[in-house]
């Protein structure tokens, strides 16, 4: 990874993180009334899949789609306006926090159902072969998600048609509360993918460096006709499920408390950069200092939207001819 | 105009598209090498090769699935499930993907695509290939549902289906395949949306669509000797559905049933019959009828299969109790 890409996508993580906390404060101020569900410690991975794509190529996110979202390069603003369900959001509002659409920038769909995107990435990646547009389909999902059939459909469909798509697992270890240990019957998810004649590959999901050369080499493959790859994150997530989870009944304090001091990905991704000279202190304090200065302004902007009105109830059901 | 059978005439409506348009194409179980189970599709892979002709594993959830997605990214997929029975698979995709994705972007991500399947009532399949599925499918905003009954119409509804910018369930009826009728030739569409006046009459309206146009119609010819003039309106399309032509020859003959092959329970016609009811109650001579399936499922018995759906003595039975019917003074 050269160290300019480094630099920008570390600021990518922080944007993600720091984008994340401020929905926070915000739901816990009541402006944000849907589930929130937080991305917190996962950011090196959409931060390392993304560093390589363009707004041409195709994403699918999940429920837990800010990261994907900051990392496709999608506004602040926006994105707050869309949490606050008001009108100047990407989705006016209608989609709200799970929901938001940004094809402009290549994230084309994030869902509010689990698994959901998987086959829609398929068929996004079905048509990119079909038009030869070298662009590629991205698939996020996470350990939960990894056990819908419609996972094993689509790597089968994916490897006998060659299709340009990557199967990214955030393999965060749990689903709600259900550790991945209980629900899933490998240690790896992606040695499924050998079942499937794909490449499947497993990386530490909080080493961005680790995680943008797999996507690399996945998005080098697909864009020139080599079909799918199989991308396992492992990481871990330090909030709750969605906010408000009591998550104290499935996992204990001392084990969040120890990713969050030993294996967070923005602090292990900042060392990395000082070691290498690459950034100081100050440097760091200046780039949060500016995010934070953005954010206020994006909430600002989402305090003055108005909710969409009731012109809009019906409004998107079809789409006119 | 070319004699042509139901199936020739959707085969023949997509080819022509595919001619048109380099962003169709066709995909779904055996649809290629066999031209689909009922040959709807034979000679689509000789002319327009593996590319734009998919056949594909026997997945029906990646078949939806991939469909709307590509759909998502701009192509417009003529996807098939070899049976309606297994959309069951797949329906994720279609009521909570490819139906909101206009709505939750707020008009960014549309989905233009069709999903062909064929349903209904036929004797030797037994229940798992034999539902009939178009209300679960119009009950859901996002959605078209067209039921064409004829050569022509399946011609003219499906070339619309595919130029449509939304997501079309496009439901045949297994038991039309092999009915022949006239088809014009050439560039030729039928907007979705617009029911069609099969026969004119001044007694009752029939209202239906799909195979129970045929039973309608067989059962006007029988009215007709007694007498009664049916006039049968051929729906075409649950959704959008035509409320106007509906309400113009109901106010007409001001007697009206409602007529499809589905269990009648919870089905369109209680759609129908209440747009009749609430805009016409004052003017109908008769209660708003509905005759349609047994709410049980087909049976592989020939005369249990035959006894669970509507018949054409049936229909005119009803005809005859609504002609007859009188109100209190």
């Amino acid at each position: 990874m050269e160290d300019a890409k480094l630099l920008r996508q570390y600021e990518v993580m922080l944007r993600e993180r720091y984008f994340v906390l401020e929905q926070c404060t915000q739901n816990a101020k009541g402006k944000i009334h849907g589930y929130l569900h937080c991305y917190t410690g996962e950011e090196a991975i959409a931060a390392g899949i993304c560093a390589d794509l363009t707004p041409k190529d195709t994403v699918f996110s999940t429920h837990r789609a800010e990261g994907h979202l900051v990392s496709m390069g999608a506004r602040f603003d926006r994105m707050m306006a869309e949490s606050f369900g008001r009108v100047d959001g990407y989705g006016k509002g209608l989609g709200g926090v799970m929901h938001m659409s940004v094809p402009e920038i290549g994230l084309v769909h994030s869902n509010g159902v689990v698994g959901g995107g998987i086959g829609l990435a398929v068929g996004a990646a079905l048509a990119h072969r079909y038009r030869k547009d070298g662009r590629v389909a991205v698939a996020f999902f996470g350990d939960g998600a990894s056990s819908h059939g419609v996972l094993y459909e689509g790597m089968n469909l994916a490897s006998v048609w060659k299709l340009p798509v990557i199967f990214v697992l955030e393999n965060n270890g749990f689903a709600i509360s259900s550790p991945a240990s209980k629900m899933i019957s490998v240690a790896d998810v992606a040695r499924r993918a050998d079942g499937f004649s794909l490449p499947g590959i497993t990386v530490d999901g909080n080493d961005l460096v680790a995680v943008y050369e797999a996507a690399s080499a996945a998005i080098r493959r697909a864009r020139t006709g080599e079909g799918p790859t199989f991308l396992e994150c492992k990481t871990y997530r330090t909030r709750g499920h969605n906010e408000g989870d009591p998550q104290w009944y499935y996992r204990t304090r001392e084990e969040v408390k120890d990713w969050e001091q030993n294996r967070d990905p923005v602090k292990r991704c900042k060392a990395l950069l000082i070691s290498k000279g690459l950034l100081t202190e100050e440097k760091d304090k200046a780039m949060i200092d500016a995010i934070k200065k953005e954010l206020a302004e994006a909430v600002a902007f989402a305090d003055a939207s108005l909710y969409p009105g009731e012109e809009y109830l019906e409004k998107y059901v079809w789409k006119e001819q | 105009m070319a004699e042509l059978t139901y199936g020739k005439a959707i085969g023949r409506a997509i080819a022509e598209e595919m001619r048109r348009d380099p962003d169709v194409f066709v995909m779904g179980e055996n649809v290629g090498t066999t031209g689909n189970i009922f040959k709807v599709l034979e000679g689509l892979l000789a002319e327009f090769g593996e590319e734009r002709v998919r056949d594909t594993p026997l997945a029906e959830e990646i078949i939806i699935n991939a469909a709307v997605g590509s759909a998502m990214a701009g192509l417009r997929p003529v996807a098939e499930i070899m049976y309606v029975d297994f959309t069951t698979f797949g329906l994720d995709a279609l009521l909570n993907q490819a139906s909101k994705s206009w709505f939750n972007s707020a008009g960014r991500v549309n989905c233009p695509m069709v999903l062909r399947c064929p349903q209904g009532a036929g004797p030797g399949r037994g229940s798992h290939h034999t539902n009939s599925l178009e209300a679960w499918f119009a009950h859901v905003p996002g959605l078209k549902v067209v039921l064409p009954a004829t050569p022509a119409d399946a011609k003219g509804l499906m070339v619309s289906a595919i130029r449509d910018d939304n997501p079309v369930v496009f439901l045949e009826h297994k038991q039309l395949y092999f009915t022949k009728g006239e088809v014009p030739d050439g560039e030729y569409s039928i907007p979705l949306g617009k029911a069609d006046v099969k026969r004119a009459g001044k007694d009752l309206t029939i209202v239906c669509y799909s195979i129970t146009v045929h039973t309608a119609l067989k059962a006007a010819e029988l009215l007709r000797k007694e007498g009664i003039e049916a006039e049968v309106l051929d729906l075409r399309c649950l959704m959008p559905l035509d409320r106007e032509a509906v309400l113009a020859s109901v106010a007409k003959t001001r007697r009206a049933m409602v007529l499809y092959e589905a269990p009648v329970h919870y089905g369109a016609g209680g759609e129908i019959v209440t747009l009749i009811q609430q805009e016409l109650f004052r003017d109908l001579r008769a209660p708003v009828r509905r005759i349609g399936g047994l709410h049980t499922h087909i049976a592989y018995a020939p005369n249990l299969c035959a006894a669970a759906v509507p018949t054409v003595e049936q229909v005119a039975a009803a005809a005859r109790d609504l002609v007859g019917y009188k109100r209190k003074a």
